[in-house]
């Protein structure tokens, strides 16, 4: 993070002042504002008189059966990434359960909303009688426990948090994840099949055990197909990972991925997977295209991200949180949700079954037919018990990471310390 | 100038203020009434939204309170964000060494006075550079602002970050036998607001009640005339920034302590420049602190019921208080220029 630090003076001065500046006038920087349905209009704050806290009955005056479910969001709605994915989901799983409420808070982070905490937000939702709050970012771990705390009868459950693996989470908090290292690996697989000289660039966001863990599946997923596939030598493969420093570009605070993104393909990358959850990547992808570059790109987290860039896009990993919302709410609702850290997997019958399963993957236009036969025999041998978490696995650092023949196990997996051997980026915030 | 025919500005900048915001909100589906409702009322509908109104509203007093001591001497001391900030760092590096089983109260106090100094000793540099090398400081109040977030975005994602992982949430929380207490179920912590009732007290007399006071706003008014009267203006001057930073960094202390238990990038999230707008709002006069203060505090506090309760972005309370400054300053220009005509 420091490295990113360092670049950006000149670029955090101008921040600061449009900083000031939208203060004196938000309009300007205000996001059109949320959907146009005022479907909670009537439900005015003045409703709540009493402590929140204590008050969930009676607060909402909608009639007593209505399940009521809320969210904060750390990025806005409409982002065509990571939070639009949840909010996409909500809203089915709203239209999809009878009787059922969705309330939320987008854009929950400190420069959107400063001043505001999450625990603030969800004493709104839980005003607004929500039962089961969700909150959606890495950075929630605290303000979700905190809140928990407050709200001992309502659930909780952070979107990939392990407070319930750590025991700190209060009884009424549990944690939620899909296991995106499948998604990440078919990517892998995907940039190596199509890229012209095994050249990949990987744009991820902050380093953090996650990250690194989504890294490193898509290097598994590129050498697989590179070497078993293509019958390449896996030296030859490069697997370039950059940081930018959060999940997306804030101006002089983080690098900025659309400059990262066409260094890359300057330094002769030709396929980049995106890590972050704006879709910059497949964006100047699809403009190169356009320019007569042979270039693609892999976004990321939601379903519809090809479409900046159809010509460059060579498929989409994606998050489907309908199948996790669904069954949390009817176990909320049923009295039957116990505390639990779940790690959710494909549903290897179908990946892209909206009502089974919580990963996906959505080939790209820009995948030759051949390519897109191979991935999905790929797809099929992961389906089949494929793991390509199996030793021998070095760390960077040279280190053994798993013994020959050995198999990660899920903490081994979620708790991963550093980038993979062969990759280059670093494994570390120093 | 006629004291009651510029009574008459707040009133049209109010009116203006709304008018405008009206006509914004009509690009929205939400009636404007009910947008209005929830903004100046909102946030004192539970105990909890009062609290949490408070917490912001403490931080925002000590702000515009010394901003109305940096700017009766004449000073605009745009750099109130940095040295908000670098309370805050400096309170954190205090906290830092509390071991358990520490005199939990031995740590606040210091942590206090530790930030204070620090927005002190920020505001000081700006002042030296101005008095000795004739840099406004304006400028260099905004350029310390972005060392002070370098600085803590330095110590945030590199020497306090959080074992293996920098996050954006700040650093690991400090134990919650150091936090403030609280009252009840809120998140009010009844020394923060004390303190900041306290320092606008103090301020208040010594600007107002003391020869001290007057001898800054004298140099506020004419540097050379005061001198010539024997009013040591270069050090009143320097005096009222380091007040005025001291303030701040103590606003900036109070945030770690008693509202993030961390320290967070964007500790001062803008309230040093919400302050700002409230002291040009009401001139500077300190006087009327308190009541602009907790308007400004209601309308922030308030405005995340917005997109729950009406699907209206929350910045719309920011574009109200934009306007409300805009307002008053254009109907005192005005009502002046007439005044003279």
């Amino acid at each position: 993070m420091k490295q990113q630090m360092d670049n950006g003076l000149k670029t955090r001065v101008l921040i600061l002042v449009v900083a000031m500046l939208s203060l004196i006038i938000s309009a300007c920087g205000a996001q059109p504002s949320a959907p146009a349905e005022a479907t909670t209009a009537p439900v005015e704050a003045t409703a709540a008189p009493e402590e929140p806290a204590a008050a969930e009955p009676t607060s909402a005056p909608a009639d007593a059966e209505k399940f009521v479910f809320g969210m904060v969001l750390v990025g806005p709605i409409n982002d065509g990434g990571w939070s639009q994915a949840h909010y996409d989901a909500a809203k089915y799983v709203e239209a999809n359960t009878p009787n059922s409420e969705f309330v939320y808070v987008d854009k929950v982070n400190p420069a959107d909303r400063p001043n505001i905490k999450v625990e603030q937000v969800v004493d709104e939702l839980v005003a607004k009688g929500a039962k089961l709050v969700i909150t959606n970012s890495d950075d929630f771990k605290d303000g979700t426990r905190e809140a928990a705390k407050a709200h001992p009868d309502v659930t909780f459950v952070h979107i990939s948090g392990d407070d319930v693996v750590t025991g700190k989470a209060p009884a009424n908090l549990g944690n939620e994840m899909g296991r995106m290292e499948y998604g990440k690996m078919i990517a892998g697989c995907a940039a190596a099949l199509q890229s012209a000289d095994g050249k990949i660039a990987f744009v991820g966001p902050l380093i953090n055990d996650e990250t690194r863990r989504l890294a490193d599946s898509a290097y598994l997923g590129a050498k697989y197909c590179w070497t078993k596939v293509r019958g390449a030598d896996a030296a030859a493969l490069k697997f370039n990972v950059t940081w930018i420093g959060f999940w997306f570009n804030i101006p002089g605070v983080t690098l900025d991925p659309t400059k990262v993104v066409n260094d890359a393909f300057t330094e002769g990358y030709d396929v980049i997977i995106s890590g972050i959850d704006t879709p910059e990547a497949i964006v100047e992808a699809g403009k190169a295209q356009a320019a007569g570059k042979k270039v693609y790109a892999l976004p990321y987290d939601y379903k519809d991200a090809c479409a900046k860039g159809e010509a460059a896009c060579l498929g989409v990993p994606y998050f489907n949180w309908v199948p996790t919302y669904s069954k949390l709410i009817a176990d909320v609702k049923g009295g039957t949700w116990k505390q639990a850290w779940i790690w959710n997997a494909p549903d290897w019958k179908d990946i892209n079954n909206v009502t089974t399963s919580p990963v996906g993957f959505i080939k790209g236009a820009a995948l030759t037919a051949e390519n897109a036969t191979k991935l999905d025999s790929f797809i099929a041998e992961l389906a089949g018990g494929l793991n390509l978490w199996t030793g021998p696995i070095n760390l960077q650092d040279g280190t053994s990471y798993l013994a020959d023949g050995l198999v990660a196990d899920d903490k081994q997996v979620w708790y991963m310390p550093q980038l993979l051997e062969g990759m280059e980026g670093q494994s570390a915030s120093k | 100038m006629n004291n009651l025919r510029l009574a008459r500005a707040p009133l049209i900048a109010i009116l203006v203020a709304l008018l405008m915001t009206t006509i914004v909100l009509a690009t929205t589906d939400a009636e404007a009434i009910s947008a209005f409702t929830v903004m100046f009322s909102g946030a004192l509908t539970s105990p909890s939204r009062v609290a949490d109104m408070v917490m912001l509203a403490a931080p925002l007093l000590l702000c515009a309170a010394g901003l109305s001591i940096s700017f009766a001497a004449g000073q605009y001391n745009l750099g109130i964000e940095g040295q908000m900030t670098v309370g805050g760092v400096i309170s954190m590096a205090v906290l830092r060494q509390y071991a358990d089983g520490g005199n939990v109260a031995v740590y606040w106090i210091i942590a206090l006075l530790a930030g204070a100094l620090a927005g002190a000793a920020w505001a000081g540099v700006v002042a030296l550079l101005k008095q000795y090398t004739r840099v406004s400081e304006i400028f260099v109040g905004l350029g310390l602002n972005f060392v002070a977030l370098g600085f803590s975005l330095y110590m945030v994602f590199g020497p306090w970050k959080r074992p293996g992982v920098a996050s954006m949430s700040g650093t690991e929380p400090l134990p919650d036998s150091l936090w403030l207490p609280v009252i009840g179920t809120t998140r009010v912590t009844l020394i923060t607001p004390l303190v900041a009732v306290i320092v606008l007290a103090l301020f208040w007399f010594l600007l107002r009640a003391t020869q001290w006071g007057l001898e800054v706003r004298a140099s506020g008014l004419s540097q050379p005339a005061s001198r010539r009267l024997g009013v040591p203006a270069v050090r009143r001057m320097i005096q009222a920034m380091l007040v005025c930073g001291a303030a701040a960094g103590l606003a900036g202390a109070l945030q770690v302590l008693g509202v993030y238990h961390a320290l967070v990038p964007n500790l001062a999230s803008g309230i040093g420049f919400m302050g700002l707008l409230v002291a040009l709002l009401i001139n500077a006069d300190i006087r009327f602190v308190a009541p602009l203060v907790l308007l400004f505090a209601v309308l922030t506090a308030g405005s995340i019921q917005l997109p729950l309760s009406l699907s209206i972005d929350s910045s719309i309370s920011g574009v109200f208080q934009g306007f409300l400054v805009l307002a008053m300053i254009v109907a005192r220009a005005f009502i002046s220029i007439k005044e003279r005509a």
